[in-house]
């Protein structure tokens, strides 16, 4: 019999094929994973893209919202399943398991980087074919991608925290903060556009300076200090926070 | 069997939530292959003990070893000893059934050959081979609850705990789970299971702890535990409630008597010679005597009287024999 931690990488490689075949095999997974993010890309460039004034294309504006968009919404999907296999037992019985312990968190959440990575592609695809011209250069990709890795992996396991401690009708709703908090940011429409009382908010929320961030590393102008380090801040802090929270949720346990 | 060495020994377990005390001092030890039943209803503390058993949870205080190993020490050396099968059956739903199992070799470490060979080998031990290839959401209660014992015997636990087994399966799937259990124990293997179902007890278990409000009330051998509460009793039932009130009246001894039934129940540790002086005396005064019966103590009455309150089961047919033959 190997030891506790003799083997963590093949431990969470078993886990993320675990949650591939969920994605892959039901309706639901699929559609929250593909059609939803390629329906709110289409819904608002094509419908209400025409109906906002900016400066150029709204098109231009509105990717780098959507994109974030997607990825919180994509990683909040993590919720419920954590929240399944607490339901099931299934968290009992890996935790019984002479493995890496939480292994089966670190699948989910690598499951979930691959599973939003391979959403954005359509995403990006029909904001191309909208006429979206981004100005980044190879260096503003990878950059890009690093970034949207980052916010991942750290809604993600904010998602798995979550799904430690709700229900699994709970774990759902958290979808729902990750599709309507964006709008009260800069994603969709500039912020001294919002009522005064909203401005506020919407400056130092935190979907303000990841959007922004990700809209400076697309469109191949340079990151500006006020915004890259406060979305740093935000999702570092997000990172250590729920990473911390969702270990200690794991090890020990609550009386549901 | 070596009773020297328990493979599972614990001793002065507690566990409380917040004011609700759980567990009050659990002291239990299992020997190697044998099948050892926590028997109680809802909320004794049966999944809390297994629980603390297999590590997921912490007692507050007491100890406990599995094959000699700390609990609380040691507890990824524990897990290498063990499996565990919760009440639900903790399969995924989105894998057939042998990817579920290939999962759990490639978790249990046994290599890529060496895990194929496993898994083929459990879907022939545990009837699965023609559904393995199918998603588990097609698959039946039974089914489910089959494969999840295969899964948690993936790496051949030498200690195996299976919390609730057979609750909610129809009488078939129960009887292969039993017949599964019994071939397990009989290779060696040592488990201790839980259950509400008197009769699962009974049938399964080589020694049964009975627990009710946390605390074990009483551990034996069903057979044990049955003789402690009561003997046997003879129950003449007459057929006229004349005969009956002349029974009553000529000083029969019954600790129970019903004059709707015309039954009554007498106490007895010698059931022949009981029956043989019942009947010289109907006999002599000429009683009609529709039916007399030995009733031996069943779990139930043992539940019963342990714990003043009777077993969630509705009560199984008493293990009664007829003596009518003998009246002639």
């Amino acid at each position: 019999m190997s030891t506790a931690t003799a083997a963590p990488l093949t431990d969470i490689g078993a886990m993320v094929g675990r949650e591939v075949r969920r994605t892959l095999r039901s309706v639901d997974g699929l559609v929250t994973s593909f059609v939803i993010p390629v329906s709110v890309m289409l819904v608002f460039v094509v419908i209400f893209g025409g109906a906002i004034q900016h400066d150029g294309h709204y098109v231009d504006y509105v990717v780098p919202g959507t994109l974030i968009l997607c990825l919180g919404f994509g990683s909040a999907a993590t919720a419920i399943a954590v929240a399944q296999d607490m339901k099931t037992g299934t968290i009992d019985r890996f935790k019984t398991l002479p493995i890496f312990g939480p292994s089966v968190l670190f699948g989910h959440v690598a499951a979930s980087v691959a599973r939003n990575i391979a959403a954005s592609i359509p995403v990006v695809g029909v904001a191309l074919l909208l006429g979206w011209r981004p100005a980044a250069d190879l260096a503003g990709w990878i950059g890009t991608i690093a970034f949207a890795v980052l916010v991942i992996v750290a809604f993600t396991w904010l998602a798995c925290a979550a799904g430690l401690v709700l229900s699994v009708d709970a774990a759902a709703s958290i979808n729902f903060v990750f599709l309507f908090l964006p709008y009260v940011s800069s994603g969709f429409v500039p912020v001294d556009t919002m009522p005064a009382w909203l401005r506020g908010f919407a400056d130092n929320q935190p979907f303000t300076p990841i959007i922004e961030t990700l809209r400076d590393l697309l469109s191949g102008t340079p990151v500006q200090a006020g915004t890259i380090w406060p979305a740093l801040a935000w999702l570092a802090g997000i990172l250590v926070v729920s990473y911390v929270a969702a270990s200690v949720l794991y090890r020990i346990r609550l009386v549901k | 069997m070596n009773k020297t060495t328990p493979m599972i020994a614990a001793s002065g377990l507690t566990k409380s939530y917040n004011a609700n005390h759980v567990l009050r001092g659990i002291d239990l030890a299992v020997g190697r292959g044998e099948i050892f039943a926590l028997l109680g209803p809802n909320g004794a503390g049966k999944t809390t003990t297994v629980n603390i058993l297999t590590t997921l949870v912490m007692p507050d205080a007491g100890t406990a070893t599995i094959s000699g190993i700390d609990i609380v020490r040691e507890p990824g050396r524990v897990r290498g000893v063990i499996s565990l099968t919760g009440q639900y059956a903790s399969v995924d739903e989105f894998q057939t059934g042998e990817e579920n199992l290939s999962m759990m070799a490639t978790l249990a470490h046994l290599g890529g050959k060496a895990g194929r060979a496993r898994t083929a080998e459990l879907l022939e031990q545990f009837d699965l081979v023609d559904a393995a290839r199918r998603r588990v959401e097609t698959y039946s209660g039974g089914m489910r609850r089959r494969l999840d014992l295969a899964i948690s015997l993936i790496a051949k636990p030498p200690v195996v705990f299976l919390d609730e087994p057979t609750t909610g399966l129809d009488p078939r799937s129960r009887a292969q789970m039993w017949a599964v259990v019994r071939e397990l124990a009989s290779e060696g293997t040592t488990i201790l299971l839980t259950t509400q179902y008197l009769e699962e007890a009974d049938q399964l278990a080589d020694t049964i702890a009975v627990i009710d409000g946390g605390s074990v009330i009483a551990h034996g051998t069903a057979a044990e535990l049955k003789r402690g509460v009561s003997g046997d009793h003879i129950e003449l039932t007459l057929g006229d409630l004349a005969s009956f009130d002349a029974a009553i009246s000529l000083g029969i001894q019954g600790s129970r008597s019903d004059a709707e039934t015309r039954s009554i129940r007498v106490p007895t540790c010698e059931p022949v010679t009981t029956i043989r002086e019942l009947l010289a005396v109907a006999d002599r005064d000429g009683l009609d005597v529709a039916n007399i019966a030995i009733l031996r103590p069943t779990l139930d009455d043992v539940f019963m009287t342990l714990t003043g309150h009777q077993a969630t089961q509705p009560t199984e047919d008493r293990n009664s024999s007829t003596a009518e033959g003998l009246a002639a």
